[in-house]
């Protein structure tokens, strides 16, 4: 295919982009991301394709749409109907009933646990309707293999208008107008990053993406890599364009490597059609994007060690400043956001500023998505707008907690956050009042924890895992988690001395003011969090020598 | 030239001085392990951090690391640098107890005792060999390897490097001579953490000779 040079050209493919996607068709559309593979889609996707041979039914694969509890998902266009864990002795029941008969079949379908109907359509199962899909809306709509379907779904139209119709300096204005907050954890106003980085004197300046998604529990980022990749990719060109970076690197972590491939893909597919490279859509405007694949280090997440590690050297942080934006990967301004972020700019460019702010609360505009695992019935992923109660997120969409059981407390923001107990149910979520309460936003992550939790032996897990993944640049960080691991691992063992609480609180305190980077910092909220909701559980560990939840010492 | 306060004292200085620098310039103490004159700063031990005023509350920064900038008030020896001072001590004081300059400086800011423990050994990690090699020699013989708690120096692969120049730069900068360099014959020596021998003799670089010869 010949490249696009100008605007009404890719207006025109769009035409015809949209017209291939005909609604109507008969259609199967298969999730075909980590979860759903997971739970054995690539057995029914091969069993459908050889039952469907020769007739004319089109057989899509999608990226994740969220509800992956359900998985392997089948849906069947145009009615909607949404099949849930589809096997491969399913697969001539659907053929010949569904697509043959017009029939639906019903064990296939999801019942709703609060009245125990089934629900027929996507769009009336509980788990979407609660949610407001604003970044999230193509996943498990368009095959993310497919540039043809992002396009037809208005792909790439925002950047014919921050290319062709706005200034860099508009472009930044809008997004700081829209009052983006980065989802990457910290919240920074993302437009106004952007202008500190177009301020910053220099012809060579570099936008990144931060894909090292490491939380344990947390998969927001996958999702959108995996489902729906050209809008990562979007979001950065316009980034770019706005900030005057020629060059872009996303910094994903191989242990996604479908994320990966269809990263891959898109970026093939985007410079093959003249949206990414030399002279973007013949509008003079050159940016190019590499991939650079993290090897595990979690501390890569944090922005210095990652661009420490796309420089090829060890992935430690160094002290700000100077901050990125003065002096960042080789030293030249960067800007650097997470997927989520950059995925959040297309559609505010497209629709403005007051559209995006028009949801949220009054410090957090827009949606955010959120990942929950743990003990909840619906484990995946959902988008919502910021501000919704905890309650809401976790019982709604979320489905409850599983076998009767109650809520105690959530981990909002995985090793670096904190845990949320249930007389906190009912705040709304932003990043103000998680702060407030002792956790974070962070990258969306959440692990729902039930009765049957012992929080001194979750906040040993989370230690377990940022000790274990501390650089060891700093001794706070170095030695501090250690010792902290150590006095936690002895109270979950029933060896907690007196004083050990005591001990613990001042080293976290100390962990958490003195560390080098966001890491260290962050460490010991979980210890803190849940010190402060929960010391009783610690004092029945180390006085009593009793676990509460009978999860310590079995 | 800029104008700040450190503890309450007006201070006129130029532009491009770190914190430290300035705050040592004027007969202020800070404590410090990782810093070393001849390297960059590296921002590794955390005992010279200090409290920052800043229109939006207090912040703690590592003094090396941190540019003094017109208008700053910095404050070298507040609670918060105090407690945090002593947990670096008392956790380094864990780690190397036994070593005289880690007690002295532990005691500098208050501290003879360590409530906690940890894996003993005399090197405290604080880097200054690794960077003289990368950043004065410019070889890099030597460098971390591992995370966390387990990190180590090392040359790579733990087997005598080729690119060690027999300079011993690294036994200079060690704090807490954790390097160890010993003659073996009249004609050799040996650095034992490096598992190298050498030719004894000038170093090959600036022909500076350690221990004679």
């Amino acid at each position: 295919m010949k490249k696009l040079d100008t605007p009404q050209e890719l207006d025109a493919w769009r035409e015809s982009c949209k017209n291939e996607l005909d609604h109507d068709r008969l259609r199967l559309r298969v999730c075909d991301g980590t979860g759903c593979r997971a739970l054995g889609s690539q057995h029914v996707l091969t069993a459908l394709r050889q039952a469907v041979n020769g007739n004319n039914v089109e057989i899509m694969t999608t990226g994740c749409p969220g509800f992956c509890e359900q998985g392997p998902l089948v849906t069947v266009d145009p009615q909607q109907i949404a099949y849930q864990q589809v096997t491969t002795k399913h697969v001539h029941k659907i053929i010949s009933d569904t697509l043959g008969k017009g029939e639906v079949i019903s064990e296939l379908l999801y019942v709703d646990p609060s009245n125990g109907q089934p629900v027929t359509t996507e769009s009336e199962l509980p788990y979407y309707k609660s949610q407001m899909r604003r970044v999230t809306d193509l996943n498990g709509q368009i095959d993310p293999h497919q540039i043809e379907h992002y396009i037809a779904h208005k792909g790439y139209m925002a950047l014919s208008k921050a290319l062709y119709d706005m200034s860099p300096d508009g472009i930044i204005e809008e997004v700081i107008r829209s009052q983006l907050r980065g989802r990457g954890g910290a919240g920074f106003p993302t437009g106004v990053k952007w202008k500190f980085c177009r301020q910053s004197p220099g012809d060579e300046k570099y936008v990144i993406c931060n894909a090292d998604e490491g939380n344990p529990g947390a998969f927001t980022d996958r999702s959108l890599l995996e489902a729906n990749p050209h809008r990562i990719i979007e979001g950065m060109i316009i980034g770019a364009r706005g900030i005057g970076a020629t060059e872009g690197f996303i910094y994903i972590r191989s242990e996604y490597p479908l994320a990966i491939e269809n990263l891959n893909i898109a970026l093939n597919q985007a410079r093959e059609h003249g949206l990414l490279g030399k002279n973007i859509l013949g509008s003079g405007f050159d940016f190019n994007i590499q991939l650079r694949l993290g090897a595990g280090a979690f501390v890569c997440g944090e922005e210095t060690a990652l661009m420490a590690s796309i420089e090829g050297k060890p992935g430690e942080p160094r002290p700000r400043p100077p901050f990125p934006a003065q002096e960042g990967l080789w030293g030249k301004p960067s800007n650097i956001n997470n997927v989520k972020s950059w995925a959040s700019i297309p559609s505010i460019i497209a629709n403005g500023a007051e559209w995006f702010a028009g949801v949220g609360t009054e410090k957090s505009k827009g949606t955010a998505m959120f990942s929950m695992v743990g003990k909840i019935n619906n484990p995946g992923v959902v988008e919502v707008p910021i501000g919704i109660s905890l309650r809401e997120l976790i019982f709604d969409a979320g489905g409850g907690i599983p076998d009767g059981k109650s809520f105690k407390a959530v981990q909002f923001g995985g090793p670096l956050g904190g845990c949320i107990p249930a007389q906190y149910l009912d705040t709304p979520i932003d990043y103000e009042s998680l702060t407030d309460l002792g956790a974070t936003m962070g990258s969306g992550g959440l692990v729902v924890a039930d009765e049957s939790t012992c929080m001194v032996d979750l906040a040993r897990y989370f230690m377990n895992f940022t000790q274990e993944e501390s650089c060891g640049q700093c001794i706070p960080c170095r030695w501090g988690t250690k010792v902290m691991l150590d006095i936690l691992t002895r109270i979950c063992n029933g060896q907690g001395e007196k004083g050990d609480i005591e001990t613990l609180e001042q080293l976290a305190n100390t962990v958490k003011t003195a560390s080098l980077c966001g890491l260290g910092q962050a460490a010991p909220n979980p210890v803190l969090s849940s010190l402060r909701h929960f010391r009783d559980e610690y004092e029945a560990h180390v006085y009593d020598k009793r676990c509460p939840s009978k999860v310590c010492w079995k | 030239m800029i104008t700040l306060t450190i503890n309450d004292k007006t201070i006129h200085t130029q532009v491009g001085r770190s914190i430290l620098e300035v705050a040592r310039d004027n007969a202020i103490w800070i404590p410090t392990l990782c810093y070393h004159e001849a390297l960059k700063p590296y921002g590794g031990c955390r005992l010279c951090l200090v409290e920052l005023e800043t229109p939006r509350g207090s912040r703690v920064v590592s003094s090396c690391t941190f540019p003094a900038e017109d208008g700053m008030v910095v404050h070298t020896n507040t609670k918060t640098i105090q407690q945090s001072r002593q947990i670096v001590a008392q956790l380094l004081l864990a780690r190397a107890g036994h070593v005289p300059f880690i007690r002295e400086l532990a005691a500098s800011v208050g501290v003879n005792d360590t409530p906690y423990t940890l894996p003993q050994d005399t090197c405290v990690l604080c880097a200054r060999c690794v960077r003289a090699c990368q950043e004065i020699v410019g070889m890099s013989a030597i460098s971390i390897a591992n995370r966390g708690s387990d990190r180590v120096v090392v040359p790579p692969f733990k087997i005598s490097s080729a690119d060690c120049i027999e300079c011993t730069t690294c036994v200079l900068v060690c704090p807490t001579d954790a390097i160890t360099l010993d003659d073996i014959t009249d004609s050799s020596r040996t650095v034992h953490e490096w598992q190298s021998e050498y030719a004894r003799g000038a170093c090959r670089l600036c022909e500076y000779t350690l221990n004679g010869n």
